[in-house]
């Protein structure tokens, strides 16, 4: 039970579902997975300057399935929340207010975000995998 | 327009306009604060990620290397602190709305700010140790 008794916004629920409301929660949760994911940053630097050993067992687990899968993820998150981050600044800075735009904005954040991890993708194919 | 009218229409003290902390007393440092480091970060993330993918195949001699160099090294420092930096801020409004017991709240943001902390040293820690170590 919240501490607090003030009234709350209306329940999800009760909206019809949107683009600007599934760009906003997308926003938060790749939010919180790059937040999990910054650990993982620390983690590899920790390894390289812990010598060669840590460093190669380090790049053999990103390189495991798991490992590549973690990085698909942790890829598209950064890129959807830098995308939409700066949609975010520019709306701060006062633009793209009418609700077309705001439709508009939310789509390119997803598109960009998508054609991002696929070019990050396609070069780490090109160079020979990501193992 | 008299001075009498505008004091009722704003009717707080003429101080607390001019500190302009509002009834949260922090002001808009939170939100000013995420907004710098999200500009920053723009900068870093895509610096950090062209350089992550050059490591793409490094041996350990090439990445050590990389990081030690003087650009790469202080460019990774500033990486890890903003990167920690906005993440707590960012965290601390999901809590905040969503976590609604004060105890819980407050416990998680300490827990959050530590480990934060904790991994900012440590990043720092390790580039320094790679740039440091001839």
């Amino acid at each position: 039970m919240a501490d607090t008794q003030r009234p709350l916004s209306p329940h999800l629920q009760i909206y019809r579902k949107q683009v600007q409301m599934m760009s906003s929660i997308t926003h938060r949760a790749t939010g919180i997975a790059l937040a999990v994911g910054s650990l993982l940053v620390v983690c590899g630097l920790l390894q390289l300057a812990a010598g060669e050993g840590s460093y190669n067992a380090f790049k053999h687990v990103i390189g495991s399935p798991i490992g590549i899968i973690l990085m698909l993820g942790w890829s598209w998150s950064l890129f959807y929340h830098l995308c939409n981050g700066i949609r975010h600044l520019l709306q701060d800075a006062g633009w793209g207010y009418e609700i077309p735009q705001f439709v508009r904005s939310s789509w390119l954040s997803v598109a960009g975000s998508i054609v991002l991890t696929v070019l990050v993708w396609a070069y780490v194919l090109m160079a020979g995998g990501a193992t | 327009m008299s001075e009498k009218e505008a004091v009722v229409k704003d009717r707080r003290n003429p101080m607390k306009v001019a500190r302009g902390l509002g009834s949260s007393q922090s002001g808009v440092g939170h939100w000013w604060t995420q907004r710098v480091t999200a500009a920053a970060l723009v900068l870093l993330g895509i610096w950090f990620v062209v350089t992550v993918l050059c490591l793409l195949h490094a041996d350990y001699v090439t990445a050590r290397a990389t990081v030690a160099r003087p650009w790469n090294a202080l460019l990774l420092v500033a990486f890890v602190i903003t990167m920690f930096w906005h993440a707590v801020l960012g965290l601390q409004v999901v809590v905040e709305d969503y976590v609604h017991v004060r105890w819980k709240e407050v416990v998680l943001m300490v827990a959050i700010k530590f480990l934060a902390v904790l991994g900012t040293l440590a990043g720092v820690l390790a580039v320094l140790r790679i740039a440091l170590t001839p």
